[in-house]
């Protein structure tokens, strides 16, 4: 499954200045896994030490928030498109 | 100017005043740093320079992260920039008290600002930054009330605006954003839809969104309600306060600024007892309270107290926190429980309120009634926001009389049928 990651401003750095990366996967977690493989300074960025999602780190499948999925197991299927953004902001 | 850096809730990394929001480290929440030593000098001098600040939300700039102090010189009536948020009344409500078997129970009431709610302070905090830092463009994510002070203090200080709402918002909220000719944006999703987009929004346009990248500024504002409150009951601390949670920004700032201010000794007392007020239709936090948890999972909203609607909290986790802290809950209360807290305000102080406010009444009457409040405790009720904005929550929870313009048909009609009700 080939998906479209698309990282905030504040990541875009870690990831050679792009937007948006292309990776395969066919669940959020292989899509991230195949993330940090390319760019492995995200892992530290995204992830704590027990390879959970930051606190404040939220993640969006076609504009759903795997926490109302399977979090990291939540699938993904082809061209979909996975948006990671930071939690604080709102209200 | 005492705001002196941003520095991360979590992780403690410390950034320049600039127009940034999360921490690059840890992706935490920044927060404004304030060196306050030179204030502390001199307490009684500070009160009085307080005191004979402008009667808005300005007399407390040496507390506001501002570039260069207030804005310009400003009264209630005569403010020179933007719009004189702040100063509200704080209202004692003996009948309130006495229909919930309490002591001593006051109204802060923040309809009484330019756009009828507490979300002028924000904007006014949030724009006179973005102003300084040079942006053009002011926008938001709102669930109603924030769009109206969004789109207003653009106008009054000639910016241009861009306001994203959820698109089925009240009426009322929809009608009084658009009258100021802000850019209004109706989006097909619920609150945490428009808030996502916002969050790419900001990153792909150069515009000055008050909660997304001036969001460490915005916050500030809220904490003139706690200097307000504080001022208002003679320089001491109520001891309680109930105050609606929707991102949790507005409950953690006034406990901040509670804080602040006994640090500073600036107020006598101790930080109040803080009471979280959610709807059971949108309670991500009072559910997490309720369970014991210090994260919130978030919720799809469902509930007539639209501008509490938020089901992914920003500020949740430091809501639950302050609720600990300062032995506190978070509860929450239903529609028809709304309903009635708004009736119940109305019909014992003359303040009309919109379902957030009746979210914050009902709560307080739950909290009463489990007998939670000393009958020797103050307790001080935030009012957010204006009824006239949710007018649906009271059609037809009254009834009246409809009659000739004769007399007879006064006495038949209306007389007669209270016979024993009055």
């Amino acid at each position: 499954m080939s998906v479209t990651v698309k990282l905030p401003t504040q990541l875009r750095a870690s990831a050679g200045g792009e937007g948006a990366v292309v990776v395969e996967g066919s669940t959020v977690g292989e899509a991230l896994e195949a993330l940090y493989a390319a760019h492995p300074e995200l892992r530290e960025r995204l992830s704590d030490e027990d390879g959970m999602l930051r606190r404040f780190i939220n993640v969006y499948v076609s504009g759903d928030d795997i926490r109302f999925g399977e979090l990291l197991d939540t699938p993904v299927v082809d061209g979909q498109e996975v948006q990671i953004l930071p939690a604080v902001a709102g209200g | 100017m005492s705001a002196t850096n941003l520095k991360c809730r979590e992780c403690g990394s410390v950034y320049e005043l600039d127009p940034i929001y999360v921490c690059e480290r840890c992706f935490g929440p920044l927060e404004v740093g304030y060196d306050n030593s030179a204030l502390s000098r001199d307490i009684p001098e500070l009160r009085r320079r307080i005191q004979g600040g402008p009667q808005n939300l300005w007399r407390y700039s040496d507390f506001l992260p501002l570039p260069d102090g207030p804005p310009a010189p400003s009264g209630r009536n005569s403010s020179r920039v933007g719009l004189a948020a702040g100063c509200t009344p704080l209202i004692r409500a003996d009948r309130l008290a006495e229909r919930l078997g309490l002591g001593e129970v006051w109204v802060k009431n923040d309809a009484a600002n330019p756009t009828h709610s507490f979300k002028d302070r924000v904007v006014s905090v949030a724009a006179a930054r973005a102003r300084a830092f040079g942006f053009e463009v002011l926008a938001c994510a709102s669930t109603g009330n924030l769009a109206n002070s969004v789109a207003a203090n653009a106008a009054a200080l000639g910016m241009v605006s861009y306001v994203f709402i959820p698109a089925d918002l009240e009426a009322q909220k929809i009608l009084a954003t658009g009258v100021y000719g802000t850019n209004l944006v109706k989006v097909r999703g619920n609150y945490d839809d428009v808030n996502r987009l916002c969050m790419e929004l900001s990153g792909e346009r150069n515009w000055a969104f008050v909660n997304v990248n001036l969001r460490p500024y915005y916050a500030e504002g809220s904490k003139t309600i706690a200097y307000e409150i504080g001022e208002q009951l003679g320089w001491r601390t109520p001891d309680r306060i109930v105050s609606p949670v929707a991102s949790g920004s507005l409950f953690t700032k006034i406990g901040k600024g509670f804080a602040d201010w006994l640090d500073l000794g600036l107020l006598e007392g101790e930080l109040p007892t803080m009471n979280g007020a959610q709807a059971a239709g949108c309670s991500p936090v009072a559910t997490a309270w309720a369970e014991g948890r210090d994260f919130c999972q978030p919720v799809k909203p469902n509930t007539i107290a639209k501008s509490l609607a938020i089901g992914n909290p920003a500020d949740g986790p430091y809501a639950l926190e302050l609720a600990k802290s300062s032995d506190g809950s978070i509860d929450s209360v239903t529609d028809d429980e709304i309903r009635a807290g708004i009736r119940l305000l109305a019909e014992t102080t003359g303040v009309f309120t919109e379902t957030a406010g009746g979210v914050t009444v009902a709560t307080l009457a739950k909290l009463a009634e489990r007998g939670e409040i000393g009958r020797d405790e103050s307790v001080v009720a935030v009012i957010t926001g204006d009824g006239l904005k949710t007018l649906d929550a009271v059609r037809g929870s009254f009834e009246s009389f409809e009659i000739e313009p004769t007399f007879g048909e006064f006495t038949s009609k209306v007389e007669a049928s209270l016979v024993g009700v009055q």
